[in-house]
């Protein structure tokens, strides 16, 4: 098992590979968050928008009181500082980036997981039993989509209540409705297939037929879906968070990370930028896995 | 006459599982001017990429490695694509197998036919268009001046393919390559758009290159023969030389294809009726009946042959029988029990005994899935095997279609298309079933393995006794398999009986007619027909020219 991981990771070609390092940072980050923030998720430690330890500070004060420019480095003692600065209330943005991956991920990963499992049942099924179970399913799909859905979410969340369950069902929902729409049309091509034909001759029971026959051939697209999907997912939940509904202050998660510390942009500070850049970099590592795994997958070459 | 094009030690490479494997090696070919060469192989024998090649091209995961290609005083390996583009369309031309999927749907025929000249700069629109009613009138086509007004899906395979030669022939060229133009259509419309390449050809003429897997066909065309196999040359030699007096083996082979029939052993005590379908009528969600009162008869561990063009309705009955269409009236009988309409109103024994092959094993194989699982789950599915006794048992059904045991861990795109097609009958088998209907299980192969396949059909048969269902518009097919023939036009039966009865005159016309149009190895097979009965037969035409599917 072990062996095989490591032969696929040798065998990927290089932008594979870095995706794979990037996801695998993230993964433990995400693991170990507890043990290696040096801070708790909450405490305040600083002031507001501190610099991190690359900034050096020029201002009369500064030169003032130290004789020179200053920086974090100079200071004698190294534990206890804001490695990449503090937040808009002067908490540690290194520890809130951690907890804020184990939030983030772990929530995203769930949405998405529990989306595409309630839109591929619900897509195959329509696929593959067409006639009216198909319509019952397809037009319900067609209700739920015909409200934007981030109005959609915003009632629910404001009459159910904005829990992470509430919240983990609700945008799952929503965004299983995409995936149904891909899943059916995927599996509406496969269903005609013989030897999905061969299969239903046999006597299959539709389980069967659902996950055995069709599943394996339609997986390239849904799995690249399912990269792109957990990438909106993220956006999804920190715009919530922008409007009160998502996850709740003070546990952090980088999209509202970078809503809070937005302001800091104007006065030339860059904390905002590095939950963005968080962001950006798994998003990166994600889509450069699910290309290789979609170019393997169709068979393409690498080079011509 | 002159040299026109000359290839000399062509190699060509193609990408293929991951490395660069060599599809032609070191292939010399050369035509003259007005001359038609004659391009023959089983599938991967490289003669399509030949044939692409003398146009300059590739296709995409290929590349030419070595060798020379001159057309006329042109050198194809080193030109630049502007070079190139000034002969393609222009000098040379090139006609695909299949015109359905070589046309434009969004555009009219006769616009398309105008492209190359116009861009070319050669002819005006109106000069090009009026060359394409006469050509259309020179091939027969229906309605000649108006006919180029349709798009492509309004006109039969046939027409589309005649309507495709003649695109080619808009710039007269100099060359044309036609790649298997015949091989997806009837023997009936074969031999329309046969008729229409050799007049085609003699009228400009033009060089040309015809490639096919069916030697009866290249030999009315070509007037020298290249088989090649492997990428391979095996032999050379004008045509009427090489059908006399074939040097090479595997020519020979391919000569005596289809000649033999499979030794059949009788049972006179198999005389019970298997299966029973009477007064069958069907149609598709448009109500059109493409299924009107069939009557049919199956004797245990006997071959019945249903045999008819594509739109006879032959196929819709095979999925009738199986319960994927239930018919509008009529019903079926199976050993003495009526079954039910709908597959799934059928109990599992009932499904176990009626198994079906398809014609396109890549499609009927499911890629995801080892040979190994195909073979096992109907195992598993039907007698409840596992383990050790499943794993005898698959390895008892790969002895009986002579696979080596080992493939057994590869997936369907590791085996070749004969290889498959086994798979299908293993998988068929292991249900062990009374009867296998069997839907053009060779027309999508080579005729060499064809012809493996039916004597695989033959001894099985002789082993374990199943009937088959033998679904095919091949008469050669029928000839060494069946026992009972049932001719179908148009939805209804238009003749049935024993095998000698139907293959014996008098015929009906309509099988006649079939007869006559199986391509013989005589080069002179097409002109003496044209002049013959069913030469006039055939261009009144009492079924060429219906549109649809089967």
């Amino acid at each position: 098992m072990i062996t095989n991981i490591a032969k696929t990771f040798l065998k990927a070609p290089r932008s594979a590979q870095l995706g794979f390092i990037i996801i695998a940072i993230n993964l433990f980050a995400l693991a170990f968050a507890p043990a290696l923030a040096p801070f708790t998720e909450t405490e305040i430690i600083g002031k507001v928008w501190e610099p991190g330890i690359w900034a050096m500070d020029c201002s009369e004060e500064a030169i003032e009181l130290h004789g020179a420019c200053w920086s974090q480095l100079n200071d004698d003692r190294m534990d206890g500082k804001a490695w990449l600065g503090t937040d808009h209330i002067g908490r540690d943005l290194f520890t809130r980036l951690l907890y804020g991956a184990r939030n983030t991920i772990s929530i995203a990963l769930v949405i998405t997981g529990l989306s595409f499992l309630v839109g591929m049942t619900f897509g195959f099924l329509a696929a593959t039993m067409r006639g009216w179970v198909d319509q019952i399913i397809s037009r319900m799909v067609d209700i739920l989509m015909a409200f934007p859905t981030l109005i959609f979410a915003l009632i629910v969340l404001s009459v159910a209540g904005t829990s992470i369950p509430v919240l983990i069902v609700v945008i799952a929902l929503l965004d299983s409705t995409r995936v149904f729409r891909l899943s059916r049309a995927v599996a509406m091509d496969i269903t005609v297939m013989e030897f999905v034909e061969v299969a239903r001759v046999r006597g299959e029971k539709l389980m069967w037929v659902m996950w055995r026959e069709i599943l394996p051939s339609t997986l390239p697209p849904l799995v690249a879906e399912f990269g792109l999907r957990f990438c909106f997912v993220f956006l999804f939940i920190s715009a919530l968070s922008f409007l009160g509904l998502g996850l709740q202050p003070p546990t952090a998660d980088w999209g509202s990370m970078v809503k809070e510390n937005s302001g800091a942009i104007s006065f030339g500070v860059y904390n905002p930028l590095i939950p963005a850049a968080a962001i950006a970099f798994l998003t990166i590592g994600i889509n450069l896995v699910v290309d290789w795994f979609l170019r393997k997958a169709a068979g393409l070459r690498e080079e011509y | 006459m002159s040299r026109l094009l000359t290839m000399r030690n062509l190699v060509i490479e193609g990408f293929q599982e991951e490395q660069w494997g060599d599809i032609v090696l070191g292939v010399d070919v050369h035509v003259d001017r007005g001359e038609v060469l004659g391009l023959i192989g089983e599938s991967g024998a490289g003669k399509s990429t030949i044939g692409i090649a003398s146009m300059g091209f590739c296709r995409p995961g290929c590349r030419i490695v070595s060798g020379s290609i001159r057309f006329g005083d042109i050198e194809l390996t080193s030109a630049s694509d502007r070079e190139l583009r000034k002969i393609r369309g222009l000098r040379v031309s090139y006609v695909a197998q299949s015109a359905a999927a070589s046309f434009n749907p969004a555009h009219r025929l006769i616009r398309q036919y105008a492209e190359a000249p116009v861009k070319h700069g050669i002819m005006s629109r109106a000069e090009a268009e009026k060359d394409a009613r006469e050509l259309y009138r020179r091939f027969d086509l229906p309605n000649p001046d108006t006919i180029g007004n349709r798009y492509p899906h309004q006109v039969s395979g046939g027409q589309l393919q005649r309507a495709m030669v003649a695109m080619a022939m808009a710039c007269k060229p100099d060359l044309v390559v036609f790649d298997e133009p015949t091989t997806a259509l009837d023997v009936t419309t074969q031999i329309e758009v046969l008729a229409a390449i050799k007049g085609a050809i003699k009228d400009l003429n033009s060089a040309a290159i015809y490639i096919s897997h069916d030697l009866a066909v290249v030999s009315q065309v070509a007037d020298r023969i290249m088989v090649l196999r492997h990428g391979k040359l095996v032999e050379e030699g004008g045509t009427r030389e090489m059908l006399a007096n074939p040097e090479q083996d595997y020519t020979r082979a391919l000569l005596s294809v289809r000649k033999g029939r499979a030794e059949k052993i009788e049972h006179p005590d198999r005389s019970k009726s298997l299966l029973e379908v009477s007064e069958v009528t069907a149609a598709y969600g448009d109500g059109v009946l493409v299924l009107q009162d069939i009557n049919l008869k199956l004797t245990r561990g006997k071959t019945v042959a249903v045999v008819g063009e594509s739109g006879s309705g032959k196929s819709t009955l095979a999925r009738v029988i199986t319960g994927l269409l239930p018919p509008i009236k009529g019903n079926i009988v199976f050993d003495g029990k009526e079954l039910p309409a709908r597959f799934s109103d059928r109990s599992k024994e009932m499904l176990r005994h009626l198994q079906l092959i398809y014609q396109m094993p890549d499609v009927s194989l499911n890629p995801h899935q080892k040979i190994h699982e195909i073979l096992g789950r109907p195992l598993e599915f039907y007698f409840g095997m596992r383990g050790e006794e499943k794993r005898k048992r698959v390895a008892d059904l790969m002895e009986h279609i002579e696979l080596p045991e080992r493939y057994i861990n590869r997936f369907p795109s590791e085996l070749s298309g004969g290889e498959k097609q086994r798979v299908c009958i293993a998988r068929a088998l292991a249900a062990e079933p009374d009867m296998i209907i069997c839907d053009e299980v060779t027309s999508a192969l080579d005729q060499l393995v064809a012809e493996d396949i039916l004597k695989l059909l033959q001894r099985l048969q002789n082993q374990l006794s199943v009937s088959y269902l033998f679904i095919t518009h091949d008469l050669a097919t029928v000839k060494a398999i069946s026992d009972e023939i049932v001719v179908m036009l148009q939805g209804r039966v238009v003749e049935h009986g024993s095998r000698d009865e139907i293959l014996t005159p008098p015929h009906h016309e309509y099988t006649e007619l079939l007869l006559a149009s199986v391509p013989e190895m005589d080069p002179d097979w097409l002109d003496n027909l044209l002049d013959t009965r069913v030469g006039a037969l055939l261009r009144e035409g009492p079924a060429s020219e219906h549109a649809g599917k089967s």
